[in-house]
């Protein structure tokens, strides 16, 4: 379960969002960045995943959706997506864009391509 | 001339390296050993036992005094060393001892954690390490009394189970929402909280200490929440840190643990760490297991060997006699991880594999526990476990042979005073009776005879698993419909036996129904939350992350994201006031669109998700209250002016749709529910085509209800005429708690109706007064619990997370 990491190994494109606490297990909390909105998740078994908040479907915010396993479940259409890889699970077809995330004992890293926005 | 072997510390680690050492070395090193504890190697890990008094110090010594004595080893006891020389190469102790060495091991092992909360330096705050620890905790605790254990881990929940052995009440206070946390998924940490309370130990979860009360001696421990509990003794068991201080001081690099090469060497050569001090590959571990690992390798070292250590597994159990319990591996769930779930109400077992491209990469199991050892060996190996897929789970006594789970299992696990059938109160014991004394075979004989499905029908499924049970293959139940993926039982037979067995909460109900997933899915939670908080309305902690977004955020989510505000009107009444106040709101936060709703009041929308907190805050000054626009609840309540103003009315129609609303908001129902009341039969409030409708007539109220007027049409049904205003507000809450305690999650009224018959509802509630009084006495009670408004509660705070980002990431800014 635990996943620790070399500090030495977060590079410049990593940001410090807040700790893990601060998102409720099963549930989710957004960031803004230059690059949109992004849903970070947490799930029952405390892993965190960060993934772009609109659904390929009709812009659904995700972040709102209920989370099980490590899949979450779009409010607006219930479109299901895998948050590890992004992609829509059973009949339906799209992805939404994953974004690392780092957990040192709790506190959240995330991954960003600083020189896309530019 | 042997070398000169010097080792900081004499736990566990080091006690194992020196076995291996002196095995194949014997004559190699001359060894000094100091230890801060006055003492020889004992077996740290059977300090629980010593505890709770089924074992004694005698009989978890390691090595004894002989032991040293024979391999020539010097061990200053009671000789905690305070300084590193690296340049002349000896270490000294406290109390003036100096040793010169060539080869230094350290070995420090970890320091407990002490919440720094005022009072944490009170006489009998103890933390739980050595035998010292040991040795006070039963000085108190001869005196009895109540221990508070702050940590609901592995070693919190050894020592509670400990005390309580000697005699102490325990409470343990733990700061997550399930114990364990590390080790245990939720429905295995469920099990386990169980046996523990049903020890005598209480366990309080999301305790957030605040400070330890007590002036000289412990006298109690005071909760965030202001909740207070008397102590005579608290223990603190929140986590442990490598007691890395000393090399640290030596100039050794450190991280969190005294950082290690595969050699364990420090970034002296000369110096190696061994056991919890140590950091390797940025991990530290806290069980023996490993440290084990890394110690063979460290002698093998000492002696000129080239082992390489390269990190372990691990895995963990629980030392409480009668507690059986293993977890090991990564048992969350992820893309292309599947897992396998099996589950034994009645003999509370629980286990758990997940597995990754068919090998095995993590397991919980609670209750029955021999297997782990096997799953654990092909973990560790990675063994390929395609061919085992389908038996994997019943364990290796099952290779080769085969197991099928039986569908029964639940039904036939309850209790013989179970009761089946709610409506004519029949238990399981009667109906099985029934069956063979009078060798009953068919549903219609088993109804005639005992009554059970015989009148709302809810519990057809349930009474049909009986009789298979009774009669075996003779008896072929037709399928029900599953609530979803996850469980077998449909939704009137997980209402029941939520009932039946007690259950009160999500987890409970997915252990003791046998659910074939670990945490649900987006179908059947929602709905098991429903009829928790509908059946213990007073018990049940509403599971937030179970509720779609629109009950979560208390407003409807619109196309683009943003969202809608519907406040009361009670009765679609509203005034200047009211609605100057929307009027101002609308301004203040630029709201797109207003707009009169079919429901007869004002709906809001387009409101971002940041201000509904502040929209709330402004509505609420203004006496609005939120409505409810977006809930399985009760939604509106529509009238026409009635006999006040109209020249047809008969009775205050106005004012009965208010008093019902008024009397009704803020209950959560299966779907949504919506009233109308018109003054006459011309019926301008659209009352025959809502879930209830009220027609008022000279002679009193005629009572409506089924009727539909959206993806289906359909005009009420008629339930009978009422004389009094009273009447007509019993026979309607009556009437909707019937609904909310039998109809399945997202069935509305007319829907339900159709499934059990009109007539059920006739009987129940116009013909039966003792069952009508009994459904208006539990709407009332629960009502107690639910009419809470949800936005002024968010207005002060409540929620805050929901609405404001974790971050706001600025890329200029950042990345400076
Ligand atoms: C706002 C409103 C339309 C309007 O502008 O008038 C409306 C708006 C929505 N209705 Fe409705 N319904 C509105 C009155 C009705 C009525 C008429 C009435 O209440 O008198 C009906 C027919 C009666 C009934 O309830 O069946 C109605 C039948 C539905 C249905 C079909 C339900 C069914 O079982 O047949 C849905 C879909 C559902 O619930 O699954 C629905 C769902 C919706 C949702 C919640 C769609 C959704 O899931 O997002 C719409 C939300 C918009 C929003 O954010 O406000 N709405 N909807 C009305 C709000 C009434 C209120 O004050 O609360
Ligand atoms: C109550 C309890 C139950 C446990 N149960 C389990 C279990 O079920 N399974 C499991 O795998 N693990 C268990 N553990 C953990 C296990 O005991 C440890 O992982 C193991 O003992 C660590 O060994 P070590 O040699 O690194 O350190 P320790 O055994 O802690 O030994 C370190 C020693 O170094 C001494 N020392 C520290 N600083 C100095 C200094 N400056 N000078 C001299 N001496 C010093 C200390 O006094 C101590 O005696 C349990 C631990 C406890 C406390
Ligand atoms: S009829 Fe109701 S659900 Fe359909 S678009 Fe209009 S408001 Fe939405
Ligand atoms: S927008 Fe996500 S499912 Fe339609």
């Amino acid at each position: 379960m635990s996943r620790l990491v070399d500090p030495a190994s977060l590079t410049a494109g990593y940001f410090a969002i807040g700790h893990i606490d601060d998102i409720p297990r099963r549930g989710a909390r957004c960031v803004q960045t230059p690059q949109g909105r992004i849903a970070v998740f947490r799930t029952m078994d405390d892993e965190v995943f960060a993934v772009e908040d609109q659904c390929p479907h009709k812009g659904g915010p995700l972040s709102v959706g209920i989370v099980h396993g490590a899949a979450v479940t779009c409010p607006l259409h219930n479109w299901v997506f895998s948050l590890e890889t992004g992609k829509a699970q059973g009949a339906d077809e799209g992805a939404i864009k994953t974004y690392p995330i780092r957990n040192e004992d709790g506190a959240l890293f995330l991954a960003l391509d600083v020189f896309a926005a530019k | 001339m042997a070398k000169k072997l010097v080792i900081v510390g004499n736990g566990m680690a080091p006690g194992r390296m020196l076995e291996e050492l002196f095995e194949t070395a014997p004559g190699l090193y001359e060894v000094t050993i100091f230890n801060a504890e006055p003492r020889v190697n004992y077996d740290r890990i059977m300090l629980s036992p010593v505890l709770s008094g089924e074992k004694a110090y005698e009989d978890i010594v390691i090595h004894t005094e002989d032991w040293y004595a024979e391999r020539g080893i010097t061990l200053h006891k009671g000789a905690k060393v305070t300084g590193i020389d690296r340049a002349a190469k000896t270490v000294t102790a406290a109390n003036g001892i100096t040793a010169p060495y060539d080869v230094l091991v350290i070995a420090t092992g970890s320091s407990p954690i002490i919440l720094p909360v005022p009072g944490h330096q009170l006489n009998g705050v103890l933390p739980y390490r050595d035998l010292d620890d040991v040795e006070q905790m039963l000085a108190i605790a001869e005196g009895r009394g109540h221990a508070v254990v702050i940590g609901g881990g592995l070693l919190g929940l050894e020592a509670a189970y400990g005390l309580k052995r000697q005699g102490m009440s325990v409470t343990v206070l733990h700061l997550m929402p399930t114990i364990m946390e590390r080790q245990l998924d939720p429905a295995a940490a469920y099990l386990l909280e169980k046996a523990l309370t049903e020890r005598g130990i209480e366990i309080i979860t999301k305790a957030n200490t605040r400070r330890i009360l007590g002036t000289e001696k412990v006298e109690g421990v005071e909760l965030e929440d202001g909740r207070t509990i008397v102590a005579d003794m608290v223990v603190m068991a929140v986590g442990i840190r490598p007691a890395a201080a000393l090399a640290k001081e030596a100039g050794l690099t450190v991280n969190r643990g005294i950082v290690v090469d595969d050699g364990m060497a420090t970034s002296d050569p000369a110096i190696f760490a061994l056991g919890e001090c140590a950091e390797h590959r940025g991990q530290c571990y806290g069980l023996v297991a490993p440290l084990y690992e890394s110690a063979r390798v460290l002698a093998e070292r000492l002696t000129g060997g080239a082992a390489e250590y390269l990190g372990s597994v691990t895995n963990t159990k629980l030392k409480v006699t009668g507690v059986n319990l293993f977890s090991a591996g990564d048992f969350a769930e992820g893309e292309g991880r599947e897992e396998i779930v099996l589950r034994d109400a009645a003999r509370g077992t629980y286990k758990r594999l997940v597995l990754k491209e068919n090998r095995i990469i993590g397991a919980v199991l609670y209750g029955e526990v021999a297997d782990g050892p096997w799953y654990f060996d092909m973990l560790k190996r990675g063994t390929d476990v395609a061919e085992l897929r389908e038996t994997l789970i019943f364990g290796q006594a099952y290779q080769g042979g085969g197991a099928t789970l039986d569908p029964r299992a639940a039904v036939a696990n309850l209790p013989d005073d179970a009761e089946i059938c709610g409506c004519n109160g029949v238990c399981k014991g009667k109906i099985a009776a029934t069956i063979t004394a009078k060798g009953l075979t068919t549903l219609d004989e088993v109804r005639a005879h005992t009554k059970a499905s015989a009148s709302c029908g809810n519990c057809t499924g349930l009474v049909e698993q009986v009789m298979s049970l009774t009669l075996g293959d003779k008896y072929n139940p037709t399928a029900v419909t599953p609530v979803c993926g996850c469980t077998h039982l449909g939704h009137d037979e997980v209402r029941l036996l939520i009932k039946a067995k007690g259950l009160k909460t999500i987890p409970a109900v997915m252990q003791e129904l046998e659910w074939k997933t670990s945490c649900g899915c987006a179908k059947c939670r929602p709905a098991l939350n429903y009829y928790l908080v509908c059946d213990y309305p007073d018990e049940y902690a509403d599971d937030y992350q179970s509720r779609f977004v629109n009950e979560r955020l208390h407003a409807n989510i619109q196309k683009d994201g943003t969202y809608s505000v519907v406040p009361r009107m009670w009765g679609g009444v509203t005034s200047s006031d009211e609605l100057r106040a929307i009027a101002d709101v609308v301004d203040k936060f630029a709201i797109p669109m207003v707009k009169v709703t079919g429901g007869q009041r004002i709906d809001m929308l387009g409101a971002k998700k940041e201000d509904l907190p502040a929209v709330w805050s402004d509505l609420g000054k203004a006496g609005f209250v939120s409505g409810q626009a977006y809930a399985k609840g009760l939604r509106t309540v529509k009238t026409c002016v009635g006999s006040d103003w109209c020249r047809f009315g008969t009775q205050d129609s106005t004012g009965l749709g208010i008093r019902l609303e008024k009397f009704m908001w803020g209950s959560w129902t299966p779907a949504k529910v919506k009233l109308g009341v018109s003054g006459c039969p011309r019926n301008c409030a659209e009352a025959t085509c809502k879930d209830i409708g009220i027609i008022c007539v000279d002679s009193g109220y005629e009572i409506h209800f089924a009727g539909a007027a959206g993806l289906d049409i359909k005009g009420t049904e008629i339930l009978g005429t009422v004389k009094t205003e009273d009447e007509a507000l019993e026979h309607v809450v009556a009437l909707t708690q019937m609904y909310r305690e039998q109809a399945r999650y997202l069935e509305r009224i007319y829907k339900w109706v159709k499934r059990i018959g009109v007539e059920q509802v006739r009987l129940q509630i116009m013909d039966d007064a003792e069952k009508r009084s009994g459904f208006f006495e539990r709407f009332v009670f629960s009502q107690q619990f639910a009419q809470v408004d949800p936005w002024s509660e968010r207005a002060s705070g409540k929620d805050k997370h929901e609405f404001k980002p974790m971050a706001v990431i600025d890329f200029p800014q950042a990345a400076e």
